[in-house]
């Protein structure tokens, strides 16, 4: 049986990770590859990373540092934020990544969904979804990683999956944004009923704070994993830990022999957050 | 040197890095020439099955892929190819293994593609796929996924795997590693896997 997937989301600028991470025994700031290295040791199903590279029109796309990545990692990984043309998620998936996700240029024109689907295939073609309640509905917000742009866009979140599926989409990452930040737990409401109309793998993103958010993501909607940034890389939640937690609520996850050792042998390396 | 069949996927990247991290040696091909001479072959595989063996056929490497004696190891599609037939883009594939392989089937609970960490034998290993091959005779491993596929087939020569070693972390280096460094039949890897 599958498993539930766990999924760190590193924020990625100029080939460098912008927070630092804290790990058990220290922290890690600025090097992608030794941060994803670490990650994938500590049990991590997959990496997401967040580009968030400012990209002026017309200057190409550096992807070397997704090579870097791609080199060392043994775990799937994902690259989201700024990509536009089919030319671009080419580039990157060529440098290694498996899959890219798209969010507000898909909003603003969907048929690049289609035209990355008959390029790339489903399965590497994720959408994300910004979505927040208006007027009691749940919307799709355009560029919702900068409050100062971000805007309501004019579609409804449950009819844009259905839509996203339509045409190709093989994953979904539903950010409920009103819990994104405040650690108060996932939007389980909400993932619930997107789960209704998501027949392709999605994912959880937004409120994480503790091991319990996970638990209740995956035993109230049926998604099939959870993102969560800040939570791991304040070094308050670490990934061992977490999956331990989630076996012991019933929840089916992977356990890598290197996270159980290193777990049995720090049993006590409490974090020191 | 390990040749890695260019024509069944189109991001194969990421199986070359993991050979690289094996030290082996590697060359992304089309070329018959180079493919015969091999001492290993890799079939990849991220695409569809139509537009695979559309290449294999333009390269003229369908008919002749079949007939290799050194270890060759199909990768998802690479795998799926390796079939009779395939469902997607009813597809006529390889032969090297009787049957079809045929979608997955959606059901509440269970999402397709089938996307994650799910279990061959004792081990985990990541699959990324929306077809798959029913157990048959060539079949070493199978995995749970509503109903129960091929994840490992094996037929002299030929081993397909159903998901992607390169992204398998421990399970998946340890079975690239034996596949660059066994001899050419009964690999450790499969051994050990039935036994556990």
């Amino acid at each position: 049986m599958l498993a539930r997937r766990i999924i760190p989301c590193l924020d990625v600028r100029d080939g460098k990770v912008v927070k630092g991470v804290r790990f058990r025994d220290h922290r890690i700031v600025g090097d992608i590859v030794e941060l994803a290295v670490r990650y994938r040791q500590e049990g991590a199903d997959e990496l997401v990373f967040y580009d968030i590279t400012a990209s002026p029109q017309n200057r190409s796309v550096d992807v070397t540092w997704v090579k870097r990545v791609a080199a060392e990692l043994d775990i799937p990984f994902c690259v989201a934020g700024g990509i536009r043309s089919v030319d671009h998620a080419k580039r990157v998936l060529e440098a290694g990544a498996d899959k890219i996700s798209v969010n507000t240029p898909a909003v603003r024109r969907p048929s690049l969904i289609d035209e990355l689907v008959s390029e790339v295939g489903t399965q590497c073609v994720v959408v994300g979804i910004d979505s927040d309640t208006v007027d009691g509905e749940y919307s799709v917000h355009a560029n919702a990683g900068d409050p100062a742009q971000t805007e309501i866009i004019s579609r409804r979140t449950l009819a844009w999956i259905a839509e996203v599926q339509e045409r190709g989409a093989g994953e979904i990452v539903l950010n409920c944004m009103s819990h994104d930040g405040v650690r108060t737990g996932y939007d389980t409401e909400q993932l619930a009923a997107a789960r209704e109309v998501c027949d392709v793998p999605l994912i959880a993103s937004g409120g994480a704070g503790s091991a319990n958010h996970f638990a209740d993501a995956f035993a109230d909607t049926g998604v099939d994993g959870c993102l969560a940034a800040s939570v791991f890389h304040s070094g308050e939640l670490a990934i061992p830990e977490l999956k331990r937690y989630l076996l012991s609520r019933g929840v089916r996850v992977r356990l890598n022999s290197y996270a159980t050792d290193r777990d049995k042998n720090q049993h006590d390396g409490r974090i020191q957050a | 040197m390990i040749a890695v069949v260019e024509a069944t996927g189109s991001n194969f990247s990421s199986v070359r890095f993991a050979l690289r991290r094996l030290k082996a040696d590697v060359t992304v091909t089309n070329d018959w020439s180079v493919i015969s001479e091999a001492d290993h072959v890799i079939l990849p595989g991220v695409g569809s099955a139509a537009a695979a063996m559309e290449k294999l056929h333009d390269a003229g490497l369908a008919q002749r892929i079949p007939s290799l004696t050194q270890p060759v190891l199909g990768i998802c599609l690479g795998m799926q190819v390796m079939f009779a037939h395939s469902e997607e883009g009813d597809t006529r594939c390889l032969g090297i293994f009787a049957g079809n392989v045929t979608r997955l089937t959606t059901a509440p609970g269970l999402p397709v593609p089938h996307m994650g960490w799910n279990t061959v034998g004792s081990e985990w290993a990541y699959f990324v796929h929306a077809y798959a091959a029913a157990p048959g005779p060539g079949t070493v491993a199978t995995t749970e996924y509503g109903n129960a596929f091929s994840s490992i087939v094996c037929r002299d020569n030929f081993t397909g795997v159903q998901f992607h070693p390169e992204r398998s972390a421990e399970f998946g280096s340890r079975i690239l590693q034996s596949f660059v460094t066994d001899s050419i039949r009964n690999p450790t890897w499969i051994s050990s896997l039935q036994s556990t």
